[in-house]
Parts: C-alpha cells; structure tokens; sequence
C-alpha cells in the first residue's frame, strides 16, 4: 500500500541518517527498530519483534481441550482474558454450546476488568510520559500526584473485577470451557458498585487530563478490523467486521486476512489476503462501532473533541480512556443486575460435534483468534493463535514510515522519541506476539 | 537520592505477568519506588541500563544464545539476584520444547523456521548463574514479590513458606477438594504460596507455583492416575504445565509416560 521510495517535501534537505532502537521501554515485551534514511529517502523501516519464541500452538498439541484457556493465558500477563476466553470461545464453537446469559455476562464482567486494568497501565504509566516528555510514571508522580494516584486506584479495580470473578488478576484460575469452576458469590460482586460508582468520574477525569496533551499532527486512513455484536458494544462475542464493509462470521478470519513470517521478527505479520496493512484495537473498535457506546461515553468524547472517526494514531490513549469510561458503566450494570447463576458451567460433551472450532475476542490492543482442531477424545490436533501486536505490526511500520518521512527535519534524538511514541500508540504486546524497541536512524 | 539501593527488572522469556505484579501493587508501588531507585524497569521506565545494582529481579527463561550471555553480564553487575516465577524459576511452560521433536516444534510455528535464533532447551536462571533467591508462582504472588523485595533490603531472609498447599488450605479453613469430591489436585505436592486460588475456586491445585521441597510425586501421581481413574496420560498432563521443567514435576510426568 505504501511505497518505498517517497520523496521528501520541498525545503527539507536531503539527508541520509540510520536510526536505531535496540530496547522499546514502556511495551509489553522486547521490540526494536531500525530506520534507514537515503538521499532524504526511506529505504528500510522494521519494527522488529526480539521477544524469543515460546512456541505455544506446538506445545498444545495432543492436550486436552480443556487445557486450552489456563495454557493460553500464559502466552501474556496483561490480557490473559482475551487468551482465555478466545480459546473457551473456540472450544465452545466445536462443541456446540451456548452459555446462558447469565454466564456471559460474568465473561463481559471479567473482560471489563480486564480492559480497566490495561488500558489504564498503558494510558496513565507507559503512554502518557511520551506526551509529557518524561521518561516513566513514576516521574509523573512527582509533578502530578492525584493524577498517578487517580490511575493507580482505577487499575486496581480492573485487577479487583477480575479477582472477584477470576480468583486472580495475572491468569486468573476460575474460567473453564463451559462457563466458570465457582459461582461468584453476589454479596463480592455487588461490593464492586461503589468503587464502580466513583471509577466513572475517575475515568472522565484522566480522559479530561490526557485531552490537554499536545497531539502530533499525522492522520492515516485506516482500515479498521474489529467484532461487532448486534445488541453491545463488541467485546467477547460477535462477528468480524471492516471498516469497508466486511462482515464475516469468526471461522472465515483465515479467508480475509493471513499471516506472513519476515526475517527481522519473531512475530508474524498479518495482512488482508490483498497484502493491505489493517488496525485492529481501540481506534478500529471505535470506528466501527461508535454507534453502540454508551450516550455519556460519547458525549464525554465530543467534548474533549475526539471525531466520529478517529484518524490520528495518538488520539488513541483518549479512545482508550473513553473505553475505560464506557467499561467502567458496564460493569456497573452487570454489577446491579446480577444475581448468581443456577449452576456455574454448562456441561461438556466432548463427543458431540468435536471437530473443530474458532473463537475470537477484543483484547484491549485488539482482536484475538483462536483455532483448534480437536480428536474424538478432545484432544487437541492442532492450534493457531492470531494475537493483536502480530496483525497490527505492518500497519506499525507503515505508520512509522509516515512519521519518519514527515519529521526528517527532527533530529536524531527528537525523532528516535517520536518513533517510540507512534509505537506505543498501539500498546503492542510483544510476549503476545511472540518485546520493546531498539531504534537505529541510519542516515548515511 | 545516591544512597539509595538500586534495582533492576529483567525480562527473559516469559509473558510480562511476574514484573506486571510488580506494576500491581497499586497501594505500595509509589512507596517502593521511594525506597529504591529504579536503575532498570523497561516494562514501565526508558532509562537505560547503567549498573552495578543491589537487587536484581529476573523474569522468564533462557531461551536463546544471546539471553545466556546477557544473564551472565547481570549476573556480574548485581550483588543480589532473585529470579522470579515459574519461567525464571524452572523453564515456563516453553520448558516443554526440552522433551519434544525441537525442530519439528519450530516447523510447526514459523513458516521460515531458518529465520529463528532460539535454543533447543528453555531452562532456569539458575542453570546459568548462581541465584540468591528464587521466587515461585505463575504468576509470583504480588504480596510475597514485596516481601522479597523488603527483606533484601534489610539484608533478611524472606519469609515465603516452602511447605505444601494443603496446608495452607488447611490454615484457610477450605475443605479438602480430593477427600470431599474426588477431584485430582497438586496441592500435596506445591508450595503453598498463591492463597489457595484453585481450592478456593472449587477446583484441583493445578501446580502453578512448583513442587514443595521433599514432594511426595510418586505417591500422588499414582493416586491420581489409578485410585482416581484419571489415567497416566492425563496425569503426566497434569504435571506437564508451567513448571514442567522442575525436576519433581518432569520426573513424575516421564513415569506415567512409560505405561
């Protein structure tokens, strides 16, 4: 889609530079990237992946199929949910069964906490020093403590949701195919109302805060991938759709779009099947499916001017805080409503229908699918795993050649933090993908 | 500000989930980042690495050439190095390429299995350098990884039990899930540690936080896969998790492989 040899715009002069990152800092994972400049040209943009392999879909082979989510979880410490529930997702798919609503909404629960808690670590203490010009949230504590403070106690709701329902923030133990091992007892639910209460103006006040960061002009038109879910806002269930019209059901993704393996990554790239970049996460999800937020979620991002399509990749930590906004309402609707189910779990058959399956989630960074193909003993045959950083990686580079191309005038330093920063837009979790950034600017 | 005691994070093969714990400690992360300078924490910082430092945390495993020689180099920096969680510890979950086809591991995942740089082996921080301390779990239990964290500051033993999970099942009063409802559980042979999370949840302990000292496998193994009539495949399964690599665990599991 983009080409190569773009030619600088008149009055910068013509340079040759190699940038280089070796360590990306405030990432989930190692990462690096290498930049070479010639005559004023972009000749080589990689965003590498250094995290090591782990090899996780080899080593789910002849497993039970039950061992899928409590195995998948380990591939991230920081959305094992979004692991988790795309493989009970696809197991359920190659069962055949439909959990009850009332199991469903304890996952929508548990995938809020989730959400809070990541989109909060990476808004407020990976994402927000890059605006400030600071290195870490910890310095951030000392210029504007309520502002940390704020943070950290509506990331310890997310982690709090997730042990009230999951029995641990970091892979949680209580979610199995089929629903949950324990009932969440009501009286440890309905406690979540008054923190829930207090996080939605927490959440509107760091949106507010981030709202007055100074944002770098660049804007790209993405092609936007995400779930959509006739009836919410999409998270744990749904179909699979684009921003130009797309809409597919979950086992058809391989149809639509492929991995590639390149040389310089340990993870794949992921592409449409006509070779196109895409942007799965919180931008595409808002894009897609505006619509269906909450009336005050989309108030509230009018107000700190977010557009009804958002273009601008660094607008994507106030997305991210509108989400936050958005989840945290959620859940307290789940939380008012709840009462505890008959049983925990539905039953599983492992003779019926057991084939094949395919499940998909919204991971806080995007979309996360899942493939297995199973024995008659539900065993596991084979897996494919397609995590969020692995998709959008193309799509990193690709904004990272517009980045570079239009701030050569920046010096080496100055553009090394802004390459940095046009990463971390898209909260790339690298363990996932296969961790952090190693810049090198070479320019002659 | 220069007196204080300098730590560093490292990350090796792993998920992030060990230093995440760190990140979680809402309540006491401000705190800890009072007590110590930061020398080193790329999940959270972008200050580049300058040694020496007083404590050294380790996450994840040795899983390339490269990572063997950067363990060494931390090694030489650090006055105290603790490895934490089930990767640093005994492998991780990848450990289980060491009994595999690796090769056709690899084939399995990567199109280009030419472009990958790996070991054939995922082992312990300790099966490169000496540890001072090594802390369990999958994750570490956040409120043991400050304990560690407090205690060498203050030049201490931690106090992190190496007793089995039924005990602290017993100390919890949570009533036996084997004796009560037949369910297969590692609890008899874990280390306590992660607050009963899996007994508590109804279910069997599934081993996340490593055999105890002195396990008993044999016993459990034998119970579980006959008196249960859970069967050896799935028993050796059971201990094939996240701490495969621990000798106990990829002990047990290779018996039941034999019948």
């Amino acid at each position: 889609m983009t080409s190569t040899d773009q030619t600088l715009p008149e009055g910068i002069q013509a340079q040759n530079r190699t940038i280089v990152v070796d360590e990306l800092a405030r990432v989930e994972g190692e990462g690096a990237l290498d930049v070479k400049v010639e005559d004023g040209v972009i000749t080589n943009i990689k965003f590498r992946i250094v995290e090591p392999p782990r090899f996780f879909e080899a080593l789910l082979r002849g497993r039970m199929y039950s061992d899928a989510p409590d195995v998948t979880a380990r591939i991230c410490g920081i959305c094992p949910i979004a692991y988790m529930l795309g493989a009970i997702n696809a197991m359920e798919d190659a069962f055949d069964i439909v959990p009850p609503a009332q199991i469903k909404r304890l996952r929508r629960l548990i995938y809020c906490g989730e959400w809070i808690e990541s989109h909060v670590l990476h808004s407020a203490m990976l994402h927000a020093p890059d605006f400030l010009g600071l290195a870490d949230a910890f310095l951030i504590a000392k210029v504007n403590p309520d502002l940390v403070k704020t943070a950290l106690r509506l990331k310890k709701l997310g982690n709090t949701i997730l042990e009230v329902v999951g029995g641990r923030a970091v892979h949680p133990v209580n979610l199995k195919v089929g629903g949950f091992y324990r009932t969440p007892r009501k009286a440890d639910v309905k406690a979540l109302e008054g923190e829930l209460e207090w996080a939605i103006g927490a959440s509107v006040e760091l949106l507010e805060a981030f709202a007055g960061f100074d944002y770098p002009d660049f804007e790209q038109d993405y092609l936007c991938v995400s779930m959509r879910h006739p009836d919410e806002y999409a998270i744990q269930e749904g179909n699979l759709v684009s921003s130009r019209g797309l809409d597919i059901r979950v086992a058809d993704f391989p149809k639509h779009f492929y991995e590639e393996h390149v040389e310089h990554s340990n993870a794949l790239h992921g592409r449409t099947r006509e070779g196109e970049p895409y942007l799965v996460g919180p931008i595409a999800r808002y894009n897609n499916n505006y619509e269906q937020l909450s009336p005050y979620a989309k108030e509230m991002a009018e107000k700190v001017g977010l557009p009804r399509v958002v273009r601008n990749p660094y607008q994507s930590i106030l997305v991210r805080m509108v989400e936050t906004l958005y989840v945290c309402e959620e859940a307290l609707a789940i939380v008012r409503e709840y009462e505890e189910p008959a049983a925990p779990s539905v039953p599983v058959d492992i003779h019926a229908g057991a084939g094949a399956g395919a499940g998909v989630t919204e991971a806080p960074r995007g979309i996360c699918w899942h493939h297995y193909s199973l024995n008659d003993a539900g065993r596991i045959l084979n897996a494919t795993i397609v995590p969020p950083t692995a998709q959008n990686q193309p799509q990193i580079e690709d904004d990272l050649r517009g980045v570079v191309q239009g701030n050569l005038d920046l010096d080496d330093e100055a553009l090394k933090w802004r390459c940095e920063q046009t990463i971390r837009n898209y909260d790339p979790c690298i363990s996932c993908a296969t961790h952090f950034l190693k810049l090198r600017i070479d320019r002659g | 500000m220069a007196d204080k005691p300098r730590l560093a994070v490292w990350k090796f093969s792993s998920c992030d989930g060990c230093q995440l714990s760190l990140l979680d400690c809402e309540d006491e992360l401000l705190a800890v980042a009072g007590a110590v300078e930061i020398a080193y924490f790329l999940e959270a910082t972008r200050t580049p690495p300058e040694g020496p430092y007083d404590i050294s945390l380790v996450e994840g495993s040795i899983t390339t050439p490269a990572d063997s020689v950067r363990i060494a180099e931390i090694r030489r920096q650090s006055k105290t190095v603790i490895s934490i969680g089930a990767c640093a510890t005994s492998g991780g979950f990848q450990a289980l390429r060491n009994i595999g086809d690796y090769d056709e591991i690899v084939r399995n995942v990567y199109a280009h299995p030419e472009y990958i740089d790996a070991l054939k082996t995922s082992t312990p921080i300790s099966s490169r350098i000496h540890v001072d301390f090594e802390l369990r779990g999958c994750p570490v239990n956040k409120h043991q990884l400050l304990e560690v964290v407090a205690a060498s500051l203050a030049g201490r033993r931690p106090n992190v039990p190496n007793y089995s999970q039924c005990v602290e099942c017993k100390r919890s009063g949570i009533v036996c899930v084997m004796v009560a409802h037949g369910t297969p559980c590692l609890g008899p042979v874990t280390q306590a540690g992660c607050g009963s999370l899996c007994t508590s949840c109804d279910r069997g302990c599934y081993g996340c936080f490593g055999p105890k000292e002195e396990a008993n496998t044999r016993s459990l193994g034998k119970r579980i896969s006959e008196d249960f009539g859970v069967g050896h495949r799935a028993t050796a399964d059971m201990f094939r998790t996240f701490n495969a690599g621990a000798e106990p665990f990829r002990r047990e599991a290779l018996r039941h492989d034999e019948h």
